[in-house]
């Protein structure tokens, strides 16, 4: 009870803020919450499957591109597109989950970089559909209510709340465990009775939905999307601020999003040299604060309540 | 009556080394069963080939009159196996409580459940205690498995092993690396195991496996050397010969 009467002061104080914010600062925020969605479907493998993909910003901007594809050459209305593009990344997903579920470790690693790098590759080069290096530009393709960007943020604000709420479900569900137990050790859940690699691809295939769902709300914010967008760079800013914010806290993901992109937002008045700075940002995380931001804090609590 | 277990003529070869050369046995329901051996005898791929961790490169394995010997091993656990490891295989980051949930969801459909909430049914519940009492682990329910002692760890390994009620149950060496008095309560755990289970152990400690199993299997270098009660193994010139050396007079 008390916990979730947190959660509503959070939430409220998250919808009160375009009160407060400049218009700019708005849009830093709606990027912030897209973002923190990504960052959070990357955590339900990297956290809760120990398994750490680097195809994420793929899965995400297959997601943008098809909604914008959608919404501006094919003339469709804004949910079907965004109905659309989240169906085209989970399947994209469900597809990188059966080449990825039989391995672990730096192997699934490296096969979700060279997944990544097919679709950014079909990304540049298939320029009829996707325009190539210039990309897709989107045109009011927000519905009347929503172009106003208070009223976007909002409806990003409930969008992200709905899918942390779901993330939280699903990593916490009896299917949630076994793939915590899957994590912990796959031989002892064959001899349970678990279908190893069907769970690795339902979980794979659920953590590409939320990607897509991001994704999709991306390009709404954005309108516009190039191969940048699902180049590694993207998957690997995804995975940095699971990182940074706690990977298995699965909220750490907001505080992470929001710590990189503000960070970058400052940074870039100063220099080009942004992913320079990223670099420096992931070594000092990984040495200095390994549990990340809500990690660290929740092991502070924890020990404190141990000596008290 | 038909055996709860039967090994034909079970080959598993790695390359040139034959580490089980041809073993025949059958085991009839509710037996106990001790499989012995040296070191390198081949227990352990013997036990992987009827776990189906490994596939044996010829020969059948057939369970309750179904030859399961292309099945991978969570078909084997659905079917009513169950098995402990020798080098502990727990989840070690999950409570004891979930290790069992865990335990009892591998063979029920529940485990797809993708949001609801991971309580264990009544019936669940009842069957977890029963696991947890048997095994001797009530009250440590809410302790994250890496923080239990090795010897309350290895009980772990067979209240998992137990908690699905298995027709069929594999121990691989339960009291590996326990004290005397550790090694006395497993084997009380394990005695007190219901009777319609049929139990087949790996053991190094003799004392301990003669008085637990009704019939003994020692294998040496992958073949059947002896099989008899416990009795016939203890005065066994064969049996002594590959554990002791032969006498030299």
């Amino acid at each position: 009870m008390k916990r979730q009467l947190a959660w509503l002061l959070v939430l409220l104080a998250a919808a009160a803020l375009p009160l407060l914010l400049s218009s700019y600062h708005v849009d830093l925020a709606t990027r912030i919450l897209i973002f923190a969605v990504l960052a959070m479907s990357i955590d339900v493998l990297a956290g809760f499957v120990g398994r750490t993909s680097l195809c994420h910003g793929a899965i995400f901007g297959v997601a943008t591109y098809v909604v914008i594809w959608a919404s501006a050459k094919a003339g469709w209305a804004a949910l079907p597109a965004m109905a659309a593009g989240v169906l085209a990344a989970t399947l994209v997903a469900a597809l990188f989950g059966v080449l990825a579920v039989r391995t672990r470790g730096v192997y699934f690693l490296l096969l979700t970089v060279a997944l990544g790098m097919v679709v950014w590759g079909v990304c540049l080069r298939w320029t009829t559909v996707t325009g190539g290096e210039n990309g897709l530009r989107g045109q009011d393709m927000r519905p009347a209510l929503l172009v106003a960007r208070e009223n976007f943020y909002w409806l990003v604000l409930a969008v992200a709340a709905l899918c942390s709420w779901g993330m939280w479900r699903f990593v916490n569900s009896p299917f949630g465990l076994s793939l915590r137990g899957i994590r912990d050790s796959e031989s002892r859940m064959r001899a349970l009775g678990y279908n190893v690699p069907l769970h690795l691809f339902v979980g794979f295939a659920v953590s590409g939905f939320f990607a897509g769902v991001a994704g999709a709300m991306y390009a709404f914010f954005n309108e516009y999307v190039s191969p940048t967008s699902v180049a590694m760079a993207q998957s690997v800013a995804g995975l940095l601020m699971a990182i940074v914010g706690g990977v298995g806290t699965l909220f750490g993901s907001f505080i992470g999003a929001a710590a990189i992109i503000l960070l970058e937002n400052t940074v870039s008045w100063y220099t080009d040299r942004w992913q320079s700075v990223l670099g420096l940002v992931f070594i000092f995380t990984m040495i200095f604060a390994p549990e990340g931001i809500l990690g660290g804090l929740r092991r502070l609590a924890a020990s404190k309540g141990r000596t008290r | 009556m038909q055996p709860a277990l039967a090994l034909q003529d079970v080959v598993v070869a790695f390359g040139a080394l034959r580490a089980v050369g041809g073993v025949s046995l059958t085991v009839p329901k509710g037996q106990r069963r001790a499989i012995i051996g040296p070191n390198g005898a081949g227990k352990t791929t013997l036990f992987h080939a009827i776990s189906g961790v490994v596939q044996p490169t010829s020969g059948k394995v057939i369970f309750e009159d179904a030859d399961i010997t292309a099945l991978p091993p969570h078909r084997r656990a659905r079917r009513g196996m169950g098995r402990t490891f020798q080098i502990t295989n727990l989840f070690p980051t999950l409570t004891v409580r979930q290790n069992l949930f865990l335990a009892l969801r591998g063979v029920s459909p529940g485990k797809f459940n993708l949001f609801g909430h991971a309580r264990p049914t009544a019936e669940e519940q009842q069957r977890s205690a029963a696991a947890l009492s048997l095994a001797r682990l009530e009250g440590r329910e809410d302790i994250a498995v890496a923080n239990l002692s090795y010897g309350e760890q290895r009980q772990v390994e067979l209240a998992l092993a137990i908690a699905n009620q298995p027709r069929l149950l594999l121990l691989d060496e339960p009291a590996a690396g326990l004290s005397p008095s550790e090694r006395a309560m497993v084997a009380e755990v394990i005695r007190a195991l219901p009777r319609e289970i049929t139990v087949i152990l790996i053991e190094h400690d003799m004392d301990l496996v003669l008085g637990l199993v009704d019939h003994v299997t020692c294998l040496h270098e992958g073949m059947v050397l002896v099989e008899a009660p416990p009795e016939g193994i203890r005065g066994n010139a064969a049996v002594q010969e590959v554990y002791l050396g032969r006498p030299r007079h």
